[in-house]
């Protein structure tokens, strides 16, 4: 019971890392139609924003802030350098310049600072525990998931309560109609590269508050399940997206906590048998994107 | 022409190597209603797309209150005082009734301009102020109509832009539809009308453009028309 409830604290925190990372590729996919594979290296971009600040001297919380700007303005230089240009260009052509900006910025993470992992310092009270009735429970666990809690309410205040947030969400089904009403386009998609820069830096914050390390292949992996996460919930929703980092989340945590040792190594592919699985009762995903994904 | 509001002249639309809207040339006058007729696949809509800017202009000239319009986008060219109702509406689904026309208040207004205009709208469309809750998605077809209209007049237009308002309605709402398109030009609102019904269009229209095969067949006062039998060779051509 005791390691359950434990479990179910580290499954909460990593499954809230995911949900982000894809919350932040399906906004940008259900208004653009962009599958952005360098979504990763935004992370990346983050957490080396985090890295620098403190080489200069930053206090840890200020390089944290200085972090998630690094990632919203990373965001938003790929939309206005590499996507705006293809703006209207069918989803591969898409994806391909999207891999193009990731290996571009791998390059210049791996000469620019270092192709091994730089070390990040945080005050030791992160990494630390603390009981409650009689269980132990990690400080930067329970940060994250309060974090991510803030951050979805935030969203979901924006999505749903502020006009740029509706014209968001009208963009998602139908953008040239919003484009037809007047509304500028261009503001429309930066917003949504800016939220989903955001999400990546609050994901990047919490992963490098944990790890205490970045390194250029950092945004790569957990954005690489995000991936699966959004394919699960529905590609182009955004509610999906989230129960779809939760879950796979669930699964890596409980896969790894309870499977035998002899199985480990096959942890993944359990995982993602499970997630076929899913997809071969339920193709659309779990809550699918109720206009349909654009093409 | 200083009396008129929207002028094309030459306008051709290309989708590849199909010629969809072949040299036309029309205008809607200041304050007038202009019902731009033709069977399916006449170019209608090719060519109020191509006024809106959302199809590029293969070649020919459209002018919207003595400005060319070239190479504007869409949102510029609706924020130089143009309302689009599209083809099917294409209202919000999963927004709000009230969202639908916060969404087109964003573009065209301050918030404090745009919320007034909301105010008039539920006033003037009393169905959408009582579903100001609803999705959209869950309005009857005239009621989502009333919304396209409700949504294109948040930007105060001088011209709107309607393509085919009556399609798929009830023959009732199809009148109350009517009954608006009128008040709004009572309102001094020139409007460019798509009209499958040609009939309704030709009682409300002082000018009429009927389209065949991407060319016009003939334009002139409603009364010549309804008497000639180009409209009826127009709509058998296709």
């Amino acid at each position: 019971m005791d390691q359950l409830l434990q479990q179910l604290i580290n499954a909460l925190s990593l499954g809230g890392i995911y949900a982000m990372l894809a919350l932040g590729l399906a906004i940008v996919f259900s208004i653009v139609g962009l599958i952005n594979f360098a979504h990763g290296d935004i992370m990346t971009f983050g957490g080396y924003g985090i890295f620098l600040s403190m080489v200069f001297g930053f206090p840890p919380v200020a390089a944290l802030c200085i972090g998630l700007g690094a990632a919203v303005v990373m965001a938003l230089a790929m939309e206005r350098t590499a996507f705006r240009v293809m703006r209207g260009a069918d989803v591969i052509s898409l994806l391909i310049t999207s891999f193009a900006v990731s290996e571009i910025l791998k390059v210049l993470f791996q000469n620019g600072i270092s192709a091994r992992p730089v070390p990040i310092s945080f005050p030791a009270s992160w990494s630390g525990s603390y009981q409650i009735g009689g269980m132990t429970i990690g400080v930067a666990p329970t940060a994250s998931i309060l974090v991510t809690i803030l951050s979805l309410g935030c969203l979901t205040f924006v999505l749903r309560r502020l006009a740029i947030g509706m014209a968001m969400r009208a963009a998602a089904e139908d953008f040239d109609m919003l484009r037809m009403l007047g509304v500028r386009a261009n503001r429309v998609v930066a917003a949504a590269f800016a939220i989903s820069g955001l999400l990546a830096g609050v994901a990047a914050v919490i992963w490098t508050a944990q790890r205490g390390s970045v390194d250029p292949m950092m945004g790569f992996f957990p954005v690489l399940k995000a991936f699966i996460a959004t394919v699960l919930g529905g590609l182009g929703s955004l509610g999906g997206a989230v129960l779809g980092g939760f879950v796979i989340g669930t699964l890596e945590v409980l896969t790894q906590a309870f499977l035998p040792d002899a199985l480990a190594p096959y942890r993944d592919a359990i995982v993602l048998s499970a997630v076929i699985a899913v997809l071969l009762v339920r193709p659309d995903g779990l809550l699918p994107a109720r206009s349909g994904a654009r093409s | 022409m200083s009396d008129t509001v929207l002028d094309v002249a030459e306008l051709d639309v290309r989708y590849g190597p199909v010629r969809a809207v072949r040299g036309i040339s029309f205008g809607v006058a200041r304050g007038g209603i202009t019902a731009l007729l033709g069977a399916n696949g006449a170019g209608k809509s090719s060519t109020l797309m191509a006024i809106a800017g959302v199809v590029p202009i293969a070649s020919g000239r459209v002018s919207l209150f003595g400005q060319p319009t070239s190479k504007a986008t869409p949102d510029a060219i609706v924020r130089s005082g143009v309302g689009i109702c599209p083809e099917g509406r294409r209202i919000f689904a999963s927004l709000t009734v009230e969202e639908n026309l916060i969404v087109a208040g964003t573009a065209v207004a301050t918030p404090q301009t745009a919320a007034t205009r909301r105010a008039e709208m539920m006033e003037r469309f009393p169905i959408l102020g009582e579903r100001r809750r609803q999705l959209a998605g869950l309005l009857s077809g005239g009621e989502q109509q009333m919304l396209a209209v409700a949504r294109a007049l948040m930007g105060a237009p001088r011209l709107l832009l309607m393509d085919e308002p009556s399609l798929g309605l009830a023959p009732q709402m199809v009148d109350t539809i009517f009954s608006i398109i009128e008040e709004l030009q009572g309102e001094g609102i020139s409007i460019l009308l798509v009209e499958q019904n040609a009939a309704l269009a030709l009682e409300v229209a002082n000018h009429a453009v009927v389209m065949a095969n991407g060319e016009i067949a003939g334009q002139g006062a409603p009364a010549d028309l309804q008497s000639d039998d180009l409209l009826k060779s127009a709509y058998l051509a296709a």
